[in-house]
């Protein structure tokens, strides 16, 4: 644990990634508190008001406070995230899990499964799910959670495949452990932490897909902020209101960069095989 | 090799059959007939005469049979006739052979990606290279935070700011579409030139968010490779770092991107899409988002097994690929 | 042209289900009061030039029978002509008809054709094609939507080469305005085909000012002019529709000059369009169009039932609001199912001013009252919570949706908002009546006939009278209406059903919005009507001096 401190410290951009997670994390808990408006309060005398002393960020095409929109936005943006990525990294633990630990045929059936998923454009496949099943904000991330497991079910069965061979494993076997508590206690907690890493990533991800799909007007829908459907309703303007776009573009790009920067210092500072290769 | 090849081909008949099968009742599961968008806009017609279009698009059969029924016809790449549009085949759509090769949608999608894989290659490997061999330096931080940016900026935002600059402010690039109004009447070099305008915000655009992953990919792999006992053994011989990278790593540190080719194209596919929507291109991605918004099913399905059997294909070049570049794979 | 087209599209389909809600229509024009510039067309009309209009929906088919949406319509009406088609002044004039007579009851209408039309493949147009074209829509195994109206038709016969005669089985009164281009087919190309087989939706040959140049799928579609064509030869020689997916993408190919004409947002037109850069290129043009969008309840909620609680709600919302915040005033407000300038558009019905404090009067009385303190009004221990339904990619109507549910949360009412994708909203909850309130709108004909959408007996699954409205006065009403040929007779029929729909407010009828196309200024000719701009679109031309385009025949 200290090693992994002292390597991500050396880190700067992780860190400041890591960092920005968590303030974006404070501002998404804190919303009430922090929006100077209500977010949906429509002001027919300030529709499109350039960014000044009552609004600090401007107001949109309904006279809504950008600002308090903004801060609203982190939570459903955030929380896109997270939820889907968390359905995606159940999916991808159980079935990389089973995979890796049972071997033979139910091996090759998962990793036969994985592949036609990996075959599919999955893009394709939430859009036309989403557009069938309807644009509400839990099946988007139900979606996407659904369609993003693979890597992590990869990444747990080769860890499960490392480590069942180890000697704390066949002993905890030997001792007549269940099945079920080898793979929670003894397997799985080992392969935590390339999974987390890959969540952190996921997470990025989660949110540009869920852009993409504001962009096709099929993304959490309004008078609900997401950053992606403020960009997307934003960009019709962007000549007469430049401030509708930027803002939400911009935290978009800083969120997304900064999980991926945080997530990468992880990955960095957890791997054991780098701490060798200091130079 | 032979025998190996041969392998990996029946190994792919397995995974499309359930590709087809995955995607089949994935989108045969979701509420409402396609013939809804021919009826619901008009109160004049009879529920009679909605239970006749239903029946003429064979959508009154048990959807088990309504599988077996296509699945029997995409042997012969015959998608059925698609609901929506001119309900021309859907292959026809796709794939027409009656017009030229460079306004045929799959070969639009395809060329787009194409060049954009190509840019990727030749500025990630570089990238990659060189922020592993100057890991943790400003140039790693710089590389690392600028193809990041790339990959964090939603897409359609950073077209259409660049639509805006070069399109209409600076007035250099063409805004849509994929050649101008007066091509016909252009000499062939005029007519060259014309279509690479049209393609170069596209191009750059889908390849400006693949960077990163490859370039990080590149970087780790390189990382790896330079950890090996027999780099360290080449530097124990006093090679130049130079050599040890260039003649040594780079070859091993290249295999994984290799593989990492095929995995791309599903996610380059996926994200024509978007680019196809906003530049107006006629690709594709572009069908496929009117496809689903008027619930064509014969040309959604199609689309969906053309992208995986591209995938599927792309995976066995890399494969290929990967053989040959790689001794140790043949003695197995 | 798409005008030109909306009008005939109009004519033959008295009502199309919201049409403003796919993405088929971004241009939809129609007539009105021009508050465009004067048009100073003192040059002289030339020859020559093309016109690209900017489209974000593309034609299915250009076959106008088995087309649903606008955007096939609208390219469709530049190729085929009806046989009748309505004047600026919104009377009913011959298109491919020399005359008319009608029987003194109604029942029997005779055509005749004009002489020496010419199909663009120079075959004479005669009555048999007409027969032709009945024959395929009433035909069990066309798939059209469009069927009802020719099934009112008991007999057609052909007198000779230009005379046709239809009987009705009962006296029908849009039975003339029903003739439109919607069964006008070049019997020579197409008999013994199946219409939904050829390519004839992709080649079509019809009568019309432009021909089909060539059709470029999710690109273009381009017209030539017909150069024989009956009524003179178009001055503009070649029309073009670019498909361009994306809203913005459009206008800002129309700013950097990929395409001449569109239709505009009122965003567009009133803050990004008054540069001198528009003023010197481009002409604007806005009109009311026949549509208009409501919020409908469902009528067999208990909630809704209660007549007191619907008015209610209509006291609770602004529509003048509504019109500032998201129409920006381009349009006006909706009293009832018509169009104001109508002939069957009554203005005096009763109208809602905006009084929340009365609203609450009349929930008071109606039961609804906050007893827990929780801000939401209830009535035996239920709060008053509902969800407006609409559909996704309509940018006017989510916001007319958000505006609501920010005005009734003030009264105590709290309105969720859910977006379906367009079909499974139909089929899955309009048509299932799954729904309690719901915004759409309806693009409604020139003949006043809503026999579909008021009838109490109309409300099964599918049928379009979907929020299950009853009143015996108005079915009577509606079915006399119909009937009734005298238009003081019918017109007074339709000012009572008005006037009993503003009291029974099984609407809240919210605005009629006005078209607002674009176009390059360069362009001259154009003579804004009540039936829009593009009715005259042959006639439009540009000087030979402002000429862009070369086109090599």
């Amino acid at each position: 644990m200290k090693i992994f401190w002292k390597r991500f410290k050396r880190n700067k951009l992780a860190v400041a990634g890591g960092v920005i997670v968590v303030v974006l994390f404070v501002i998404a808990v804190l919303a009430p508190f922090i929006s100077p408006f209500n977010p949906n309060d429509i002001d027919r005398k300030h529709i499109l008001e350039p960014p000044g002393a009552r609004h600090p960020l401007g107001t949109d095409d309904l006279g809504r406070d950008v600002l308090s929109r903004m801060v609203y936005g982190s939570r459903i943006s955030l929380s896109v995230g997270f939820i889907a990525v968390g359905i995606a990294t159940i999916i991808g633990m159980l079935l990389g899990a089973v995979s890796g630990y049972y071997g033979g045929w139910t091996d090759r059936a998962i990793m036969r499964f994985i592949d036609i998923m990996l075959s599919i454009p999955t893009f394709f496949l939430v859009l036309a799910v989403i557009a069938f099943v309807g644009p509400s904000i839990w099946n988007i991330m139900i979606v996407i959670g659904f369609t993003s497991w693979m890597g992590v079910a990869r990444l747990v069965r080769a860890e499960f495949l490392s480590l069942k061979e180890r000697e704390f494993v066949l002993a905890a076997k030997a001792l007549g452990a269940s099945d079920m508590r080898i793979i929670l206690r003894h397997i799985m907690v080992n392969s935590m932490a390339p999974v987390f890493v890959s969540a952190i990533l996921g997470v990025a991800s989660a949110i540009l897909v869920e852009s993409a799909l504001s962009f096709l007007g099929i993304g959490v829908q309004p008078p609900t902020p997401s950053w992606g459907n403020m960009l997307t309703s934003g960009k019709d303007n962007i000549e007469i209101a430049w401030w509708l776009s930027l803002f939400p573009g911009v935290a978009i790009l800083i969120t997304v960069l900064s999980y991926n920067l945080f997530g990468e210092g992880l990955r960095d500072a957890l791997d054991p095989r780098l701490w060798t290769s200091e130079r | 090799m032979l025998i190996y090849l041969i392998k990996r081909l029946l190994e792919m008949i397995p995974t499309l059959f359930g590709i087809t099968l995955l995607s089949f009742f994935i989108i045969h599961l979701a509420p409402g007939k396609p013939t809804d968008i021919l009826t619901e806009l008009n109160p004049k017609i009879t529920p009679e005469a909605r239970l006749k279009l239903e029946k003429y698009y064979g959508l009154d059969k048990p959807i088990v049979v309504q599988y077996g029924m296509w699945l029997k016809r995409i042997v012969r790449l015959d998608f059925g006739e698609s609901f929506s549009g001119d309900r021309r085949p859907v292959m026809e759509r796709i794939w027409d052979t009656k017009k030229p090769l460079l306004e045929r949608r799959l070969f639009i999608t395809f060329l787009i990606n194409v060049l954009s894989m190509l840019i990727i290659f030749t500025i990630a490997i570089p990238v990659g290279i060189s922020s592993a061999t100057h890991q943790y330096s400003l140039y790693d931080k710089i590389t690392t935070t600028s193809v990041f940016i790339g990959f964090a900026i939603p897409s359609f935002w950073l077209a259409l700011l660049l639509m805006m600059l070069f399109g209409v402010h600076l007035g250099w690039l063409p805004i849509s579409g994929l050649k101008s109004m007066n091509y016909d009447s252009l000499t062939l070099m005029q007519k060259i030139w014309d279509r690479i305008l049209h393609l170069l915000l596209p191009v750059f655009v889908s390849s400006f968010g693949g960077l990163a992953g490859l370039s990080r990919y590149m970087r780790g792999s390189m990382l790896e490779v330079l950890r090996q006992d027999y780099v360290t053994t080449a530097r124990a011989k006093g090679l130049s770092e130079k050599r040890i990278i260039y003649g040594h790593a780079l070859r091993n540190a290249l295999l994984p991107i290799i593989t990492l080719l095929g995995l791309s194209i599903p996610g380059l596919i996926g994200g024509s899409v978007i680019f196809e929507n906003i530049f107006g291109i006629p690709g594709m991605g572009q069908l496929f988002f009117m496809g689903v918004m008027t619930r064509d099913y014969p040309l959604i399905m199609g689309i969906l097994t053309i992208g995986a059997i591209l995938t599927l294909i792309g995976n066995l070049l890399a494969d290929i690929g990967y053989m040959l570049a790689d001794p140790r794979i043949r003695v197995k | 042209m798409p005008l030109y087209i909306l009008k005939r599209l109009l004519l033959m389909i008295p009502i199309i289900f919201g049409i403003t809600l796919i993405t088929f229509t971004v241009i939809h024009l129609t007539h009105g009061d021009p508050a465009g510039r004067e048009m100073e067309s003192m040059e002289t009309a030339a020859y020559g030039d093309a016109v690209i209009e900017g489209t974000i929906g593309e034609p299915s088919t250009l076959i106008p029978m088995l087309a649903g949406d606008s955007a096939s319509h609208s390219v469709a009406g530049m190729i085929f002509n009806g046989i009748v088609k309505y004047d600026t002044n919104l009377k009913v004039i011959g298109d491919l008809a020399e005359s008319w007579t009608i029987s003194s009851d109604g029942m029997v209408i005779t055509f005749r054709l004009k002489k020496g039309v010419k199909w663009a493949d120079g075959v004479e147009f005669t009555a048999d094609d007409v027969l032709f074209g009945y024959k395929t829509i009433i035909d069990e195994k066309t798939p059209t939507p469009y069927k009802e109206d020719y099934m009112q038709v008991k007999k057609f016969e052909v007198l000779d080469r230009y005379t046709f005669r239809v009987t009705y089985k009962k006296p029908f009164a849009p039975a003339l305005t029903s003739w439109g281009n919607l069964v006008v087919l070049p019997r020579h190309l197409l008999e013994g085909k199946d219409i939904t087989k050829s390519d004839f939706g992709r080649n079509p040959i019809g009568t019309g000012p432009y021909k089909l140049k060539k059709w470029v799928s999710g690109q273009e579609v381009v017209l030539d002019s017909n150069r024989g064509y009956f009524d003179g030869r178009p001055y503009i020689d070649r029309y073009i529709y670019r498909v361009i997916p994306d809203p913005a993408t459009l206008f800002l190919e129309l700013q950097a000059g990929g395409i001449d004409m569109m239709g505009l947002t009122p965003i567009q037109y009133t803050k990004q369009t008054n540069t001198d850069f528009f003023r010197k290129n481009f002409q604007k043009f806005r009109y009311p169009v026949f549509n208009y969008t409501y919020m409908g309840f469902n009528l067999k909620h208990p909630w809704f039932k209660d007549k007191r609680v619907r008015q209610a709600i209509a006291h609770a919302i602004d529509k003048s609001e509504i019109i500032d915040v998201v129409l920006f005033g381009l349009g006006s407000p909706a009293t009832g199912p018509y169009v104001p300038n109508t002939w069957p558009y009554n203005p005096y019905v009763k109208k809602y001013e905006f009084d929340p404090e009365k609203a609450k009067r009349l929930l008071k009385e109606a039961g609804w009252e906050d007893t827990d303190g929780d801000g939401i009004i209830d009535k035996d221990g239920k709060p008053f919570q509902f969800t407006i339904l609409t559909n996704m990619g309509n940018r006017q109507r989510i916001n007319t949706a958000t505006i609501i549910q920010w005005r009734l949360a003030k009264i105590g009412i709290k309105v969720e908002i859910r977006l379906l994708e367009w079909s499974t909203f139909i089929n899955e909850f309009i048509d299932k009546k799954r729904f309690e309130a719901v915004i759409l709108g309806w693009s409604i004909g020139l003949d006043p006939d809503q026999y579909d959408i008021w009838h109490s007996s109309k409300t099964r699954e599918k049928e379009f009278n979907f929020v299950s409205y009853s009143n015996p006065l108005v079915d009577t009403l509606l079915e006399k209406g119909r009937r009734t040929f005298n238009i003081e007779e019918r017109k007074k029929v339709y000012y009572k059903i008005q006037e009993i729909l503003a009291d029974d407010l099984p609407y809240i009828f919210l605005y009629v919005p006005d078209a607002i196309p674009i176009v390059h200024s360069r362009i001259k000719g154009i003579k804004p009507s009540p039936i829009g701009i593009s009715y005259n679109l042959p006639k439009w031309y540009v000087p030979e001096k402002l000429q862009r385009h070369r086109i090599e025949p």
